[in-house]
């Protein structure tokens, strides 16, 4: 039997995160009141002009020089004619053939630590529609509605579009695509990227053909998609439909499809394919885009390190597992954080163990993000070089730390002051346990009897009785010699 | 007193009322008694504004005995009704905006008002200013006030109309093809067309978005000057309006031509238009060669192609432009069973048949396999036509030609579309290349089977941005000719 | 350059205005007529001409992304054909 690889292309379309809309003043929010938010421009009332967010720009620029895109000297907006009652002028202004970014790649790793790269197409800026609410049917779908309500604030938001070759070849890659392309996003402050408030929204082109072949085949397009949860099941559900389609001696159509979350799986929307006539032209309210060379020098020197850099710093250099630098990196403050604490450390090792250990436990606990507690990674680092010099024990350290996130500053201060450190004098470890021999005979006698496990209850006893700062290594070396 | 205000130019009405002589209330009374007297045989407002008028009127008077000096001060001013004027039905002369209430006001109104001027009310146009007689119009008639059986030309004819029936000093219009130039011409009146770029879009419901352009339409030069100097420059708001110093063309106006080279273009013979206005535009180039000019040929090669070029770009523009007019947030709606039928209905039923044809020629031009033949290529002629225009005015400082094919003809006349649009032959090419461009009364003709002689137009136009030569030139022409000085009859009766 | 012809009944659909069959057939001959006259581009070389989308240059017009007022909901929804509660209301949506 033929056995089918799958080709996949994703769409992004994610809402940038600037103050104001893409072409006029009014603000750039999730939610509120309907219509609260709208001005003549993003009405489209008559007479109204656009004129483009200079902010929304450059966090186009900065998005394409952090995916290596090329920035054209050149780049212009288009009119993307069609009607629909939540597009304001019934036509959007888009990009058509001149987009502020060309290719790119997003690089992104699977949990093995496998990198992997898929080229971007392009990116291009345009404007967000309202939003319909469908009614009258009961349950909110636009089958059987009786009508619908239109909300404007969502109306002109800058939307920049991301659209990838179709070079990812499994359900669990895009996946991974889409979390390193979020994650790139959010590192570089242009998008909060929130799939449930529709920041971040996408579409999957989905193809198979035979393995080994070239040749793509007939594609197509998933829509309704709201969690990456559901960008897998759907890609999983539309590759199994049309292999098994294929299997049996059909034939794939080219067709939107949507998926269905409670159903588990994708549903024609457009039966037929409906030529979309959308007569793109360039819009004459708007004069070309030239960004200035030394601007975009600018931006590219001020790009911050993106995820899949990060990641290969992470498991390259400082020797982390891909889970623990998948997990740092998906919180990149804490990442940030962390990379402070090795830098003051020079042991990325403990400094992991600290950060997603203890600190992480932590701030589960108290609801206070890592980054933003009371410890410094200075202090952490401080942490870990008590330890490292043998000079605390790890319980004493882990004690410590939960009294640094209480705000007890720098553990250094703290075992001088309350001479918390370890005890590795001999003569002083020598007293404990010639105490701990003489106050517990019958346990002696059992160790020299051949219960050498009762030892461990002898060394507690020393631990307690030194309040835990003799040596543990020291006092087991000792009481060994000692029992004989 | 009254009859003397409102045949009083708006740099006299300004230097008076800043001068105290005379009060903005008494002007704008002036003129709204005007309006009453004759505008149910003119039609020139499709909304008079009285309250606000009255209103305006006041604040410039209280501003003025505050101290202030403001250019315009007291003048009435006519708007074109597709320019939006806050709290003010603004209709563009179509059923689809019928009752829609502007929430804003334009740039250039605003400018106006800022400096000075009181609104007296909107006027009549063609629908969404296609045409070239306000016979386009949805909403009235508008007759030419120079003999009420012709059109006053158009699209701006209400605002042509209002202003030489003496019904406002000052008429704001808009041009896209000739819209403000052709009914300049057909009314007696000066009526200019910046760059454009010049004057701000914003608020100017649009029609063809790089065409478009707002200017005035007056009975002196010098009033065209002061109301450009008021309403242009850069604004924010409009993303293609020109970020470059505006220099005051008012203290530009010259007294002669000498030192200047005047070009009249070889393609634009006027042996076709007739005997009578042959003779007009032979008498009034040599009007400019008396006044020191110096008359050079020079060559349009591809002018000819305006009409053609024209006739693609605006309509496409155009059926994206009045896209959103689709009865979802404003104006009209027809109900239907869904929202298709709803849109289907609404648009038929809003718009007029010339508006539906540009529409739908535009819809065309752009559609998949006909762009490239159609609008691509329309804008590659359209950067021929340019170049020719570059390539003449290294040989001229200006260009003289008529400004419409014609004096203003009757109602009916022109019944085929095709017909219609030969009216902008010669002001078209001009707004393709985004030149200042203005239309200067030239002489009168008796058309054939016309009673009272009919004003006609001389168009002068000037490289881009060089509205102050271009103003100067035609103040000293009107200077030396007077052709201005003729009223409109029905004003003559109404004053007796 | 292409045909006189035009196809009013799809291009009517596409911009969603409704046409009596007396209209297409007016419409159908006084466009043709028109694409007849524009038709007059053909003879232009324009092969190494480039487009004029705007005629006078400019650039990079853009504004500073600061917050201005809005409009005032019941100014916006005064004018609405059909409204509910602080919505646009429209008929049924019907997936094309």
């Amino acid at each position: 039997m033929t056995q089918y690889e799958a080709v996949i292309g994703i769409e992004c379309h994610v809402e940038l995160k600037t103050a104001t809309k893409m072409f006029c003043g009014c603000p750039n929010e999730f939610g509120g009141e309907p219509n609260t938010k709208v001005c003549p421009v993003c009405l489209g009332m008559p007479g109204a002009l656009p004129v483009p967010n200079a902010k929304a720009i450059e966090y186009m620029i900065r998005a394409g020089l952090a995916f290596g895109a090329e920035i054209p000297a050149f780049s212009k907006f288009d009119r993307k004619n069609y009607f629909y009652p939540d597009m304001p002028k019934d036509y959007q202004i888009s990009q058509y053939d001149m987009p502020l970014t060309l290719g790119g790649v997003v690089k992104y790793w699977l949990e093995d630590g496998t990198m992997k790269a898929c080229r971007l197409t392009r990116i291009h800026l345009e404007e967000d529609t309202g939003k319909s609410t469908h009614a009258g049917s009961g349950d909110g779908r636009i089958a059987g509605s009786s009508y619908s309500l239109v909300d404007f604030n969502r109306a002109g938001v800058p939307l920049m579009e991301c659209v990838s070759e179709p070079e990812i070849y499994s359900a669990p890659d895009a996946v991974a695509y889409l979390g390193a392309l979020r994650s790139t996003l959010l590192q570089l402050g242009v998008s909060d990227v929130k799939m449930e408030e529709g920041s971040l929204r996408c579409d999957a082109n989905v193809s198979i053909r035979p393995a080994g072949t070239t040749e793509l085949g007939t594609k197509t397009e998933i829509k309704n998609m709201n969690s990456f949860r559901s960008v897998q099941r759907a890609i999983e559900s539309e590759i199994e439909r049309q292999t098994q389609l294929l299997e049996s001696g059909g034939r794939i159509v080219q067709e939107t499809r949507g998926w269905d979350e409670a159903h588990a799986v994708t549903h024609s929307m457009r039966s037929k394919e409906q030529a979309h006539d959308y007569r793109y032209f360039p819009d004459p309210d708007l004069v070309p885009l030239e960004p200035a060379r030394d601007a975009v020098d600018r931006v590219k020197a001020a790009l911050p390190e993106v995820p899949w850099q990060r990641f290969e710093r992470f498991t390259g250099a400082y020797g982390l597992n891909p889970k623990q630098a998948t997990q740092l990196i998906e919180n990149s403050a804490l990442a940030e954080y962390f990379d402070r604490v090795v830098s003051a450390s020079k042991n990325p090792q403990q400094s992991t163990n600290f950060v997603l250990g203890d600190l992480s436990r932590l701030a589960n606990e108290s609801g206070v993000a890592v980054a933003r507690s009371r410890v410094s990674p200075e202090h952490v680092a401080e942490l870990i070089g008590l330890v490292e010099s043998n000079a605390i024990n790890s319980k004493i350290a882990k004690a410590l730390l939960d009294r640094m996130w209480d705000g007890a500053g720098s553990p250094k201060t703290l075992v001088e002051k309350e001479s918390l450190a370890q005890t590795s004098d001999p003569a002083a470890i020598e007293k404990f346990v010639d105490d701990a021999i003489a106050a517990n005979a019958n346990v002696v006698a059992e160790y020299r009897a051949g219960k050498t496990n009762v030892a461990g209850f002898l060394v507690g006893a020393i631990m307690k009785a030194s309040r835990g700062k003799a040596d543990p290594a020291l006092v087991k070396d000792l009481l060994h010699k000692k029992l004989g | 007193m009254e009859n003397g205000i409102i045949e009083r130019n708006a740099a006299d009405i300004a230097r008076d009322v800043n001068a105290g002589k005379l009060s903005a209330a008494e002007v704008i009374e002036a003129t709204l008694g005007q309006v009453d007297a004759v505008d149910s045989r003119v039609g020139a407002y499709l909304t008079v504004v009285h309250d606000l008028a009255r209103e305006r009127a006041a604040a410039v008077d209280a501003r003025v005995r505050a101290g202030e000096r403001l250019p315009l001060a007291g003048v009435p001013i006519a708007v074109k009704d597709n320019m939006c004027l806050t709290g003010t039905r603004t209709t563009c002369a179509s059923k689809i905006l019928e009752r829609w209430t502007a929430p804003y006001t334009a740039t250039a109104v605003a400018r106006m008002l800022e400096a000075g001027c009181v609104p007296v009310g909107k006027t009549n146009l063609d629908e969404f200013a296609m045409g070239s007689s306000c016979e386009n119009s949805a909403l009235g008639v508008t007759r030419n006030p120079y003999d009420l059986s012709r059109v006053p030309g158009g699209s701006s004819g209400g605002s042509a109309a209002a202003v030489a029936a003496r019904e406002a000093a000052i008429g704001l219009g808009s041009d896209t093809g000739g819209s403000i130039r052709e009914p300049g011409a057909f009314c007696n009146l000066v009526g200019f067309k910046p760059t454009y770029g010049r004057v701000s879009r914003y608020g100017l419901i649009a029609f063809a978005s790089s065409l478009d352009q707002i200017g005035p339409l007056t009975r002196t030069v010098e009033d065209a000057a002061l109301a450009y100097d008021a309403m242009g420059g850069y604004d924010p708001m409009d993303a293609t309006s020109i970020d470059r110093p505006l220099e005051p063309t008012a203290q530009a106006l010259r007294a002669d031509l000498h030192g200047l080279r005047v070009g009249i273009v070889r393609e634009f013979g006027t042996k076709e238009l007739g005997a009578d206005l042959d003779a007009a535009y032979v008498r009034a180039y040599h009007d400019l060669e008396a006044l020191g000019a110096q008359l050079v040929e020079v060559s349009l090669p591809t002018a000819d192609y305006g009409l053609a070029t024209y006739y693609l770009i605006a309509p496409a523009e155009c059926s994206s432009n009045l896209s959103r007019f689709d009865g979802v947030r404003y104006g009209l709606r027809v109900e239907g069973d869904d929202v298709q039928s709803m849109y289907e209905k609404t648009r038929a039923a809003g718009f007029g048949p010339e508006v539906k044809r540009r529409i739908l020629i535009g819809t065309h031009a752009l559609s998949t396999g006909y762009y490239d033949a159609y609008y691509v290529r329309a804008q590659k002629a359209r950067t021929l036509i340019a170049r020719d225009f570059e390539k003449a005015f290294a040989g001229c400082d200006l260009i003289a030609c008529p400004a419409a094919s014609s004096a203003a003809f009757s109602f009916n006349a022109k019944s085929d579309p095709y017909s219609m649009y030969m009216m902008d032959y010669y002001t078209i090419p001009m707004s393709l290349a985004g030149l200042p461009a203005l239309s200067v009364p030239c002489g009168w003709v008796t058309p054939p089977g016309g009673v009272e002689p009919m004003p006609l137009g001389l168009q002068l136009c000037a490289p881009l941005f060089a509205e102050s030569l271009l103003l100067g030139a035609a103040h000293a022409f009107e200077r030396a000719t007077m052709h201005a000085q003729k009223h409109a009859p029905l004003t003559a009766r109404t004053r007796a | 350059m292409s045909s006189d012809k035009i196809d009013v009944r799809y291009v009517a659909k596409l911009a969603r205005i409704a046409l009596t069959d007396d209209e297409v057939d007016r419409f159908g001959a006084q466009l043709g007529d028109l694409l007849a006259h524009v038709n007059a581009l053909a003879e232009l070389d324009t092969n190494a001409v480039p487009a004029t989308a705007q005629v006078v240059e400019s650039r990079n017009v853009e504004r500073a992304d600061s917050v201005r007022p809005c409009l005032d909901r019941e100014v916006v929804l005064a004018q609405a054909p059909q409204r509910q509660g602080g919505f646009f209301r429209v008929p049924r949506i019907i997936a094309e």
